[in-house]
C-alpha cells in the first residue's frame, strides 16, 4: 500500500527533481503540442463568438488547408505562393459558407445551425478528397525535424517554429478581436443578431471575415501538424483535443482557448512522461478528456468563459 | 417654396405577405421631422411588421419606401441604420452578456471611422475617437438616469431597466428616426411614467422624430402629436389622438366588431 502511494505521488516528482533539463524538456514539447491545440480551439472560439455556432468542420477546415496546400505544392507551386493560394481559398470558402449556409439560416436555432457545420464537415471531407486525392502526402515546409541544444535542453527545430508561429497568431487575433471595434461588433453579432443588425453591422461581412480568420487559423494549424505527421484525414480529428481545451478555457474566450490549450498540452506531456509508466502509458490519449471531464463538474463555464444564466 | 418640407419618412402603398397571410396591405403613411407618432392597433393588426418594413428586416412585396426623399425600398437592416433609423424590440434586445456601458457603446459603432491598428494599439487618434465616443455615451447614460447600473451586466437586469438600455443604446447612434416597438409594454406604473418622460425628453431635447407602437391608451393619448390605427394589416385611422380615439371604425376594431 505504502509503496503504491510512494510510487502515485513521490515518485514522479523525484523524478522530476532528479533530472531538471530534461523535465524542462518535456514542458517545452508540452507548450509547444499545447499552442497548437490553442490554435486550433481558436477556430472554434473566433467562430462561436461570432455566429453562436459551434463549427463542427473546424477540423475538416484544417485537413482542408493542409491538403489544399501539399496539393498546390505537388503541382510545382513555391511555398510561398501556396500559402497564399491557400489563403484564398480558404477566404473562398469562407465567402460560400456565409452565402450558401449561414445567410440562409439567419435568426435559427443554434442546433439547426449546428447540424449545417456538420454538413459542411462531411461536404469539405468529401471534397478535399475528391479534389487532392486521399493518400497520405509528405509536407515539407523546409524546416528539418531536427534538434538543437540550448542550456543542455534539447529543442526541436520544427516545434518550436510551429510553436512560434501560433503564439505570434495568437497574439494577433487576441488583439485584433479584443482591442478594435470589430472585436466590439463580434462580441454584439455573438449575443444577438437581430439587435445587432439594428444598430447597423453588417452581420454578413462579419461572418465572412470571422470565418476567414477561422481558415487562417486553419491554415496555420494545417501547416504544423501536417508537416509533424503527414497530410491524412487524421489530421481532422485534433478537433477533437480542441474541445477539452474549449471546455477548459470557455467556448467564448480567446484568452481561454490559449491558456486552455497550454496546460493540457503540458499536462498531457508530464503525465505521460511521469506517470505513464505506472499504468502501461498513453495516458497522452485521455489526459485531456478526463481533465475536461473534472472541469465540467466542477466549473461548466471554463476558465476565462462568460457564465449565462437563461431565465426559463 | 410653398410645398411643404419633404417627411422624413414616405410609406407608400405598402403590402407585405408571408405566405397566404397578408400581414400588411397597402399601407401609405408619412411621418414628418419632429413628431411623435403612435402606431395602434388590435393584436396581429400588423404594426410590427410595419416597424419591420421600416428597420428593413422585412421587404414589401408590394410599394415602396422613401426615407428622406429618396428610395428606401429595399435596404438591409444596416443600410438603414447607417442611415439614421434606430429601433427597438418588442422583446428586448440587448447584448445580454455585455455590460450596460458597453451594450451603450455598441450603439455607436456606425460612427466610428480610422484604423484597425491604431485601435488596437490604444494609441492616437484612436484613443482620442474612443474617449469621444465615451463621452456622448455617458450623456444619454447620464440622460436616461442609468449611471448606477452602468457596469451591470445587462441581462442580469429587471425588465423595465432593460428597456431602458435598449433605448439607450438606440439613442447613441443619434438616430433621425427612432422607431419604438412597445417601449412599455410589461412595465408597472411608475416605469411607464419614466418612459413616457424620457420619450419626450428625446423628442424636446435631440429633437428625434419618434414612431413608437403602444398599446396603452392612455399614453398614446399623452405623448403623442399624431396616431395612425392599423387593423388586418390596413391604416383606418390617422388623425390627431383625440380625432382617432373617436373615430368609429378604431372602436369597432378594438371592440372586436364583426367584419362584414
Amino acid at each position: 500500500m505504502l509503496d503504491l502511494l510512494y510510487s502515485v505521488l513521490i515518485g514522479p516528482l523525484r523524478d522530476m527533481g532528479s533530472a531538471p533539463a530534461f523535465l524542462v524538456e518535456v514542458i517545452i514539447g508540452g507548450l509547444a503540442a499545447g499552442l497548437m491545440y490553442s490554435l486550433v480551439a481558436l477556430g472554434f472560439v473566433l467562430i462561436y463568438k461570432a455566429s453562436g455556432v459551434f463549427n463542427f468542420a473546424q477540423g475538416v477546415m484544417v485537413l482542408f488547408a493542409a491538403l489544399t496546400l501539399v496539393g498546390l505544392m505537388e503541382r510545382g507551386a513555391p511555398l510561398i505562393l501556396a500559402l497564399l493560394a491557400t489563403a484564398a481559398v480558404m477566404g473562398a470558402l469562407a465567402f460560400a459558407i456565409e452565402r450558401v449556409v449561414l445567410r440562409p439560416l439567419v435568426n435559427q436555432e443554434q442546433i439547426i445551425l449546428f447540424m449545417a457545420t456538420i454538413g459542411l464537415n462531411f461536404f469539405l471531407e468529401g471534397f478535399g478528397e475528391l479534389a487532392w486525392g486521399s493518400d497520405v502526402k509528405r509536407l515539407d515546409v523546409g524546416i528539418p525535424d531536427s534538434s538543437f541544444i540550448v542550456w543542455g535542453v534539447q529543442i526541436n527545430r520544427l516545434e518550436m517554429t510551429a510553436a512560434l508561429t501560433a503564439g505570434v497568431l495568437v497574439a494577433v487575433m487576441a488583439v485584433f478581436f479584443q482591442r478594435t471595434r470589430i472585436g466590439r461588433a463580434l462580441r454584439a453579432v455573438a449575443d444577438d443578431h437581430e439587435a445587432a443588425l439594428s444598430i447597423g453591422i453588417p452581420l454578413n461581412t462579419i461572418w465572412i471575415v470571422v470565418w476567414s480568420a477561422a481558415g487562417l487559423v486553419a491554415i496555420v494549424a494545417g501547416i504544423m501538424w501536417g508537416a509533424k505527421s503527414g497530410v491524412q484525414f487524421s489530421l481532422s480529428l485534433i478537433a477533437l483535443k480542441a474541445l477539452p481545451v474549449l471546455i477548459l478555457g470557455g467556448f467564448t474566450s480567446v484568452p481561454g482557448a490559449i491558456v486552455g490549450g497550454l496546460i493540457i498540452g503540458v499536462g498531457e506531456k508530464i503525465a505521460e512522461v511521469y506517470w505513464g509508466p505506472l499504468v502501461g502509458g498513453a495516458i497522452e490519449n485521455w489526459f485531456a478528456y478526463v481533465l475536461a471531464l473534472a472541469f465540467l463538474l466542477v466549473r461548466p463555464q471554463g476558465l476565462f468563459g462568460e457564465k449565462i444564466i437563461e431565465r426559463v | 417654396m410653398t410645398d411643404a418640407p419633404t417627411p422624413l419618412l414616405e410609406v407608400d402603398e405598402v403590402s407585405v405577405r408571408f405566405g397566404a397571410v397578408q400581414a400588411l396591405e397597402r399601407v401609405s403613411l408619412e411621418i414628418r421631422r419632429g413628431e411623435i407618432v403612435a402606431i395602434i392597433g388590435p393584436n396581429g393588426a400588423g404594426k410590427t411588421t410595419l416597424l419591420n418594413v421600416v428597420s428593413g428586416f422585412y421587404h414589401p412585396s408590394e410599394g415602396r419606401l422613401r426615407f428622406e426623399g429618396s428610395d428606401r425600398t429595399h435596404l438591409r437592416p444596416y443600410d438603414v441604420a447607417a442611415l439614421g433609423v434606430a429601433r427597438t424590440f418588442q422583446n428586448v434586445a440587448l447584448f445580454k452578456g455585455m455590460s450596460v456601458l458597453d451594450n451603450v457603446m455598441t450603439g455607436r459603432l456606425l460612427k466610428m471611422r480610422g484604423s484597425f491598428l491604431l485601435e488596437a494599439l490604444h494609441w492616437g487618434p484612436a484613443r482620442r475617437q474612443e474617449l469621444e465616443h465615451r463621452a456622448f455615451v455617458e450623456r444619454i447614460i447620464d440622460f436616461l438616469e442609468i449611471e448606477a447600473i452602468r457596469k451591470a451586466p445587462a441581462g442580469k437586469l429587471p425588465y423595465g431597466l432593460q428597456k431602458r438600455v435598449e433605448l439607450a443604446r438606440a439613442l447613441a447612434a443619434e438616430p433621425k428616426l427612432l422607431l419604438l416597438d412597445e417601449p412599455m409594454a410589461g412595465m408597472n406604473v411608475e416605469e411607464k411614467e419614466d418612459m413616457c418622460r424620457f420619450i419626450l425628453g428625446v423628442n424636446d431635447e435631440f429633437g428625434t422624430t419618434i414612431a413608437l407602437i403602444e398599446h396603452d391608451m392612455s399614453v398614446v393619448m399623452d405623448i403623442s402629436h399624431r396616431v395612425i390605427a392599423l387593423d388586418y394589416g390596413r391604416k383606418i385611422a390617422d388623425g390627431r389622438p383625440d380625432e382617432v380615439r373617436a373615430d368609429q371604425g378604431v372602436i369597432d376594431a378594438y371592440l372586436g366588431v364583426a367584419h362584414a
